[in-house]
């Protein structure tokens, strides 16, 4: 259905092919890992778009990481760094070489924040060069009504393999996805 | 079925107006909004407002992160009757210049969860001062949202343009 405008006129268009919707995962349980598989290569970038949270029993806005891993690797191949607000002042940190997962952005916690959920909109460029290490940007944020955590992530992937795969966990595991968690991976074609 | 990112709908104003108004989209998973903003107010920089669904109850709530280009700053407003826009191009910006604001409103449509708002903006003015900023926004309400209101600070300048994407998922 298209939408109305109060005012000005509207000329309805579809973008047929250049941005795909590859997959969606929607939790109807508390859940470790969140996997994509099988990610095809006829893409340029990826994109994440996510409503998440952690089983976590804390009220805390920032939670758990998001973490991501690339085909399965686990070791130390990875770095992040982050600039983030919380309401009451602006932060910078993380700059961890050999991390062991991408950071897709912070996580809310579920206590004291029914029906809240972390919001993120991640990027994965170039993710099939096999000339390039991998560069992911996560934009990412939750409010809670007088506590709230915005953030801005940068990470790199020490490979130039083709992705292929990626396991969504929070805190690389440590703690459950919560059940109700989305998590949608597009495709955009250069 | 709509296609995975769809344009619902563009306007730019040819007058000035106190808002803007989307509705009656459906089918989708996330909305985005990409906006040339300039403002009536007669100053550098503006803040528009986002409502939704005709709500102008205390439900909105939200946290910035900006850069003023001297300092990296951070605050929120609490039980709000509207989200708060880091920034517009106010009035007296310089001529020609709309500032860039993009808007995702992230699974607007399902009723479990409050509805989590993330926004770029960006005053593009060539003062000392202006900003560069990142905003999660928050309506507390398990509703689908239905309507977006794009609110003037003083009035959205004409010129404005505002065009609504559907994005699909799988």
């Amino acid at each position: 259905m298209i939408g109305n405008l109060s005012a000005g006129i509207f000329a309805p268009t579809t973008i047929l092919g250049d941005y795909e919707s590859i997959a969606t995962t929607t939790l109807t349980s508390d859940q470790a890992t969140v996997s994509f598989t099988s990610i095809p290569s006829t893409y340029q970038h990826l994109q994440i778009r996510a409503l998440y949270k952690t089983s976590r029993a804390t009220s805390s806005v920032g939670a758990a990481y998001l973490t991501i891993r690339a085909n399965t690797d686990t070791a130390s191949n990875y770095s992040f760094h982050r600039l983030y607000g919380e309401g009451t002042g602006a932060f910078a940190d993380g700059a961890t070489p050999n991390a062991t997962y991408f950071n897709g952005g912070n996580m809310i916690g579920n206590s004291s924040t029914t029906n809240i959920f972390h919001a993120a909109v991640i990027d994965l460029l170039d993710y099939k060069d096999t000339n390039k290490f991998k560069t992911m940007r996560s934009f990412n944020g939750a409010d809670a009504n007088g506590s709230g955590n915005i953030a801005l992530f940068s990470s790199n992937w020490r490979s130039t393999s083709a992705i292929t795969r990626l396991d969504l966990q929070a805190d690389a595991g440590t703690y459950n996805l919560l059940s109700g968690s989305t998590f949608a991976l597009y495709g955009i074609k250069g | 079925m709509p296609a995975t990112y769809e344009n619902i709908a563009t306007t730019t104003l040819g007058s000035n107006q106190s808002s803007v108004t989307f509705n009656s989209f459906s089918g989708y998973t996330d909305l985005f909004l990409v906006c040339a903003y300039r403002d009536t107010r007669a100053a550098e920089y503006s803040y528009p407002k986002i409502r939704v669904n005709s709500d102008s109850g205390s439900n909105y709530s939200w946290t910035h992160l900006y850069g003023t280009g001297s300092s990296a700053l951070s605050n929120r407003g609490t039980s709000s009757t509207s989200i708060q826009i880091y920034e517009g191009a106010g009035d007296t910006s310089g001529s020609n210049i709309f500032a860039p604001i993009l808007i995702n409103f992230m699974n607007y449509s399902n009723s479990t969860t409050n509805k989590t708002i993330l926004i770029r903006g960006n005053n593009t003015s060539n003062v000392a001062g202006n900003i560069v900023a990142a905003t999660v926004g928050l309506w507390r309400s398990t509703s689908a949202i239905t309507s977006i209101e794009i609110l003037g600070d003083s009035g959205i300048k004409a010129g404005s343009s505002f065009t609504l994407y559907g994005i699909k998922a799988a």
